[in-house]
């Protein structure tokens, strides 16, 4: 299958590989190299354990679609978040959708653009970082994404939405984009970002994020995954925080058939604090992936991190978090928890922490719990009139809340648990 | 008269452990019961059961209801014929606002009935009357349910439920441990109250003090899973005063 790719790329780069500069492409010919070094990762490669990728592996993608799909504004409101005036970039099928974004004018030069743009000026921009075969694979063919700057002490009040839209014209197609949320010293700046699949798209994401954090600066950032059932979603997602500043993620996986999310996050200075939120829910035959790492590589860093499964049906989840300590990493204060629920028999887990702790004046600790919603608890909802089934409902809606109450913006929280409440029928 | 609650015979274990070894009970509208008894005696089981806890088997014996067969409702239908228990120790919910909770359990009982459900702004109005009633500011409902809550709380929190539920029958179990001498107080004039003619309330407690405050009609002492003695509210401070040893023959360790 490998073949199709080199050919594909082949075609690509001898095309200029897109409109970049020649760096870019010389990136791009790094990147392919190692993807056909290595190919598809298999259930052999202990990253990708419980997660077999052969359904990607062994479909013939039709890369670099050109097929133009019409969508009305309609068919993405479900998928937009806050109200209507948030600056938002919009990307159909992979191409950015001008007459779709909604781009007002922002403080201090403030940058939203599509990559495709913003390449032309900084070559730069275009870092791929070939640590996975999906990371590789992306950073050898994607052309366009969001590329979000924040210039050095500007605050932006809304969050800026990124929307990637997958609609039944992509079925049968790569959608690999890449996106650069960059965010300068002592700024502060909310994303969310988004991936939808309309209907029952049958299409293959393949998105990768660079997020930025300069020195002092506050970001938060929501990723919503809510690809179609049928769909394929690979996700990567590394973050670089700079000295005093704070960065905080809520992740959340609802929707695809394979779905896979990578959150890298690298402590690059001292002082620095990192909170990653995260809640996955299967359902029917859904898998489920979500791998952390986290990099404590300086002293007094803190990362707090929460994941939370809500499995039913025959869903599968998987869950790795990795905690790496180096050893100049001292009074590092790290907290790792996972948690799932099961809510049928057939549902199951992997749940792996790994802590890999070389400095000695450190507080870490980790816990992942499986389990069933309590008898007591159930008897204690009925109880009070409340039937067995609703008391199922309101009792696993609460065990999502607890973690989505931990997203600052108040709008994005909101709409994230009406997201949840819908899916787990809690609406009341 | 028909009472209200009419227990016999009832026999309940939990595994194979027999803990109510034949409750013959009467309690009428408008009557207030104290059912008393040392550690382990199956006071708190008798509680459980009537609320239709999934850990004990009813083995014997019947529990009518106003005529009905409580024992083959299931818990939430007790509850909607308007059966309450003050739990010993109240689940917490985290995740989920007290008002949300409260807000969902007044609902589900109106629907049982087949009325209308009630927007959370009537809700509100609603809640405001009856947290006067526990001392509560209107803070207490965005908390999470018993999440983080002092013992002393949480059995606030039930008196809460109980008067927004309004039940016909209320069963406190022992929701005077734990309390200091205010909270008592709150809890005991909350449940002072909602006493009506047509409810009933049943106050399991291994002490006397909550029934200065609550006077009981009746009172009972249940001993090894059977009520061995019955009387008026002087039983209590008999107990009060001998303890339960010269009923149950043999020293009582003591636990609080």
């Amino acid at each position: 299958m490998i073949e199709a790719y080199v050919e594909a790329f082949e075609r690509f780069a001898r095309n200029g590989g897109s409109e970049g500069p020649e760096e870019v492409l010389a990136r791009r010919r790094e990147a392919f190299a190692w993807f056909v070094r290595d190919g598809f990762p298999t259930t052999k490669d202990e990253e990708w354990r419980f997660t077999p990728v052969a359904p990607i592996a062994r479909t013939q993608w039709r890369l670099l679609d050109k097929a133009s799909s019409r969508t009305s504004g309609r068919d993405l409101e479900p998928f937009r978040i806050g109200p209507p005036g948030w600056c938002t970039l919009v990307f159909v099928d992979g191409r950015f959708d001008p007459e779709l974004s909604v781009r007002p004018a922002l403080p201090g030069r403030v940058s939203v653009e599509p990559l495709s743009e913003a390449i032309l000026r900084d070559p730069s921009l275009f870092r791929p970082s070939a640590v996975t075969p999906f990371g590789a694979l992306n950073a050898a063919f994607a052309v366009e994404g969001a590329v979000v700057r924040v210039p050095a002490g500007v605050e932006v009040a809304d969050p800026i939405q990124l929307l990637f839209v997958a609609t039944p014209a992509a079925t049968g197609a790569a959608v690999q984009t890449r996106t650069v949320l960059a965010v300068g010293r002592g700024a502060r700046a909310q994303f969310v970002e988004s991936y939808a699949g309309l209907g029952d798209t049958a299409s293959f994401t393949n998105a990768v994020t660079d997020v930025m954090v300069g020195e002092g600066a506050w970001v938060e950032h929501t990723r919503v995954q809510r690809e179609s059932d049928r769909g394929y979603h690979i996700g990567l997602t590394q973050v670089d925080q700079g000295r005093d500043s704070h960065y905080r993620s809520f992740t959340l996986a609802m929707g695809g058939a394979i779905s896979r999310h990578d959150l890298r996050v690298r402590l690059g200075a001292e002082n620095v604090e990192s909170l990653l939120y995260g809640l996955y829910l299967g359902r029917g035959e859904q898998l489920v992936d979500n791998h952390t790492v986290i990099y404590h590589d300086h002293p007094n860093c803190r990362s707090w991190e929460v994941y939370k499964g809500i499995l039913d049906g025959t869903s599968h989840a998987v869950f790795n978090g990795k905690v790496l300590v180096k050893p100049e990493a001292q009074k590092t204060d790290a907290k790792q928890t996972n948690r799932n629920l099961l809510l049928s028999p057939t549902a199951k887990v992997n749940t792996k922490p790994q802590l890999e702790i070389f400095a000695d004046d450190v507080k870490c600790t980790h816990g992942a719990t499986v389990g069933r919603l309590d008898e007591i608890a159930y008897f204690y909802l009925q109880s009070r009139g409340i039937p067995r089934a609703a008391a199922q409902q309101l009792l696993t809606y609460a065990f999502a809340a607890e973690v989505v109450g931990e997203i600052a913006s108040v709008p994005v929280r909101e709409a994230l648990d009406g997201l949840v409440r819908d899916r787990l029928g809690a609406r009341g | 008269m028909i009472g209200m609650l009419e227990i016999r015979g009832l026999r309940a274990s939990a595994g194979d452990i027999e803990i109510l070894k034949g409750i013959d009970l009467a309690v009428n509208a408008g009557e207030v019961h104290a059912i008393m008894g040392p550690n382990g005696s199956g006071k708190s089981t008798l509680a459980q059961v009537l609320a239709g806890h999934p850990a004990y088997t009813v083995t014997a014996g019947t529990v009518r209801f106003d005529g009905q067969d409580l024992l083959d409702l299931e818990p939430e239908e007790r509850a909607q014929a308007g059966v309450f228990l003050a739990f010993q120790y109240p689940v917490e919910i985290a995740g989920v606002s007290n008002a949300y909770f409260l807000r969902a359990a007044y609902n589900a009982i109106l629907k049982s009935r087949g009325k209308e459900e009630l927007d959370p702004i009537d809700f509100l109005d609603l809640l405001e009357e009856k947290l006067k009633l526990v001392e509560w500011g209107p803070e207490i409902m965005q908390r999470a349910v018993n999440s983080g809550f002092s013992g002393g709380e949480k059995k606030r929190n039930e008196i809460l439920q109980m008067a927004v539920l309004e039940p016909r029958l209320a069963i406190l179990d022992e929701t005077d441990s734990g309390l200091d001498i205010d909270a008592l107080r709150i809890v005991a004039d909350g449940v002072n109250a909602l006493r009506r003619p047509d409810r009933a309330t049943i106050i399991v407690t291994h002490y006397q003090r909550l029934l200065n405050h609550i006077i009981p009609d009746r009172v009972h002492v249940l001993v090894d899973g059977q009520i061995v003695k019955s009387g008026g509210k002087e039983l209590a401070l008999e107990l009060e005063a001998k303890g339960y040893e010269w009923l149950t023959g043999t020293p009582e360790v003591a636990t609080a």
